[in-house]
């Protein structure tokens, strides 16, 4: 009596397959498509669809059942990835298209001030405003942020302080923007008067914003710090606080970074609370603790405002240094976070 | 240098659950003293009350007394930090400092501690330490990379040379070989037997050959029943536990039968 060979091999599609079927299915997607006269992205969306039902069913044909749902699935996740990029790249193109033309040297360093009609106009006094304001928001959100996560992780624990806290954060979490800057708003006009404006508002405002992200992401970062850590320095005779100054936060250094990074991206795009608070002006304020100062969301909220064909250009322009501005900032923090990563081994 | 340890009545809790009942003991200066036993039974949590690092855990806590040099450790003027720079403690698993070089991990009792040390300070203390670890020859020429760069048996090694260059009275370590290869772990247990001229040492271990080898005493901690607490069956000379317990149960154990 002979036994059974083993069945371990089976035909397999070759690798270029699916290369083979995607060319197909733009192919077949494309005749409808230049006969009926479609968009490119009806066709795209065909050919997808032609694509997720051819390839599975030659692969059924060919390899088997559960090759054939692998290729399936595989196909449905490229998609998915595709179909949530495509918004990102839209916009990226559309900004770089409107907003490039109004970009040169004259925009970014002059202000709106005197700027009548079509003149050449500016938004040096917004990208300084934006910076100003961001900064003094990541000034005083980032000690509050960190020295309460801190006390979350490491002296609160589940204590009731620490839940009440937690859950306080949470709430903060959802204040819309608008609220922050009333808020903001009332602190000025109580304390300095009705006709009070300051860039100083809009820092409150938007750190009211950030905290308890800053909060959150920092706490997270300093929960994946193993306990074996903290005892090997109590083993050593390190006192509570040099343990969590000397080796929790530099072994959690660059994920609180990073948190922090996020978190100046989310308001740095806050236009309402900066509006009632901070107010708008052409020209240029370098002091955050007194006069209106814009910053470059309100700079483009107001020039969208004009209506003129000068106004939107000008409008696009400022997205666009917007988005670089972040841009800019989240690859530092990428590299902030490659300088302070614990090391690997090897 | 080196004290000993007297132990005396000793309770250990976590919250209400009673983990270790009246342990009474004297652990020997300048020797190594191995606590073995079926796991559950409290070896770890004695270790650890020995130099108040227990109470880490919150809802810890231990009543009775621990006394080293005439001090009880767990007087309420005695400051557990100072306690900690006496008691050093190796664990199980190696656990140098991400963040920190070879180097700078030897030093981190000291760095951490924000301590003063003059250039050439520092370096005679890395040297003599991770000499006294038997490890300055393997990692001399790279002392400036990570600590995590080591291999298992280095890192530990690594480890007691960090915890030694505080120069404590006492070394404690908790189960050190037992994510080791048997030749780290030859390596240990060699280093152990030099440290022992200078330390007194205190070793956790489940492996009977490594208490027999490397100790002078051995503790034997047993469980009376599931969800008891441990108590001390046997305390005695290392050479009288292996060959003539006064217990019938430390026989069982140690000779693999139970019960």
């Amino acid at each position: 009596m002979t036994a059974a060979p083993l069945a371990l091999s089976q035909a397999r599609l070759p690798r270029w397959a699916p290369v083979l079927v995607g060319v197909i299915a733009l192919a077949l997607a494309g005749l409808p498509a230049l006969l009926s006269g479609w968009g490119s992205v009806t066709w795209l969306v065909t050919a997808v669809a032609v694509f997720l039902v051819g390839m599975p069913l030659w692969s059924r044909l060919v390899e088997g059942r559960r090759a054939a749902v692998d290729r399936l699935v595989t196909a449905l996740i490229w998609t998915a990835f595709a179909v949530a990029c495509a918004p990102l790249v839209w916009l990226v193109y559309v900004v770089v298209r409107n907003g490039a033309p109004a970009i040169n040297g004259r925009f970014l360093s002059i202000s709106m001030l005197n700027v009548i009609g079509d003149e050449q106009g500016g938004i040096y006094h917004a990208l300084l405003g934006t910076l100003l304001v961001t900064v003094a928001a990541t000034v005083v959100s980032v000690p509050i942020g960190i020295l309460t996560a801190i006390y979350l992780v490491e002296y609160g624990k589940r204590s009731r302080p620490a839940r009440l806290i937690t859950f306080l954060v949470d709430v903060m979490t959802g204040i819309p923007s608008i609220v922050a800057g009333l808020f903001a708003l009332a602190l000025l006009v109580l304390v300095f008067g009705t006709a009070f404006r300051a860039g100083i508002g809009g820092s409150i405002a938007l750190s009211l914003l950030m905290v308890p992200t800053v909060v959150r992401s920092s706490e997270e970062m300093m929960r994946l710090v193993p306990d074996d850590l903290r005892e090997a320095s109590y083993a050593l005779g390190v006192p509570k606080w040099r343990t969590v100054t000397g080796v929790v936060l530099p072994t959690s250094v660059a994920g609180i970074v990073t948190g922090v990074v996020l978190a100046i991206s989310r308001v740095i795009g806050e236009t309402a609370p900066l509006l009632v608070v901070a107010g708008a002006t052409d020209g240029v304020n370098t002091n955050l603790f007194d006069g209106r100062m814009t910053t470059l969301p309100v700079f483009i909220f107001s020039q969208y405002a004009t209506s003129t064909p000068v106004g939107y250009e000008r409008a696009w322009g400022g997205a666009l240094v917007l988005i670089a501005l972040v841009m800019v900032l989240n690859l530092a923090a990428r590299l902030v976070g490659r300088i302070f990563a614990p090391a690997k081994s090897h | 240098m080196a004290k000993s340890i007297d132990v005396s009545d000793l309770d250990i809790y976590y919250g209400d659950f009673l983990a270790v009942e009246g342990v009474t003991m004297t652990v020997k200066s300048r020797s190594v003293t191995a606590f073995i036993g079926p796991s559950g039974c409290g070896k770890s949590t004695m270790l650890r009350s020995l130099n108040r690092m227990h109470e880490v855990i919150p809802g810890a806590r231990v009543e009775g007394k621990v006394v080293v040099d005439g001090q009880s450790l767990y007087d309420p003027s005695v400051d557990p930090v100072a306690v900690r720079r006496q008691i050093g403690m190796v664990f199980q698993r190696p656990n140098p400092f991400p963040t920190m070089s070879v180097y700078d991990n030897v030093l981190a009792g000291h760095r951490l501690n924000a301590t003063r040390l003059r250039k050439s300070e520092a370096d005679t203390i890395v040297e003599r330490s991770l000499q006294g670890a038997n490890l300055w020859n393997e990692v001399k020429d790279r002392l400036t990379k990570p600590g995590m760069s080591l291999s298992g048996g280095q890192q530990q090694r690594l480890c007691i040379a960090r915890a030694i260059a505080v120069e404590p009275e006492v070394l404690l370590m908790d189960e050190p070989c037992s994510a080791l290869d048997p030749i780290s772990t030859s390596a240990i247990e060699d280093l152990i037997h030099e440290l022992k001229s200078e330390y007194t040492i205190v070793i956790v271990t489940h492996n009977m050959q490594q208490a027999a080898r490397v100790s002078d005493e051995t503790a034997f901690f047993n469980l009376k029943a599931a969800g008891r607490p441990g108590h001390l069956v046997e305390f005695n000379p290392t050479r009288k536990m292996f060959s003539t317990p006064d217990e019938a149960s430390t026989e069982a154990y140690i000779s693999g039968r139970f019960g």
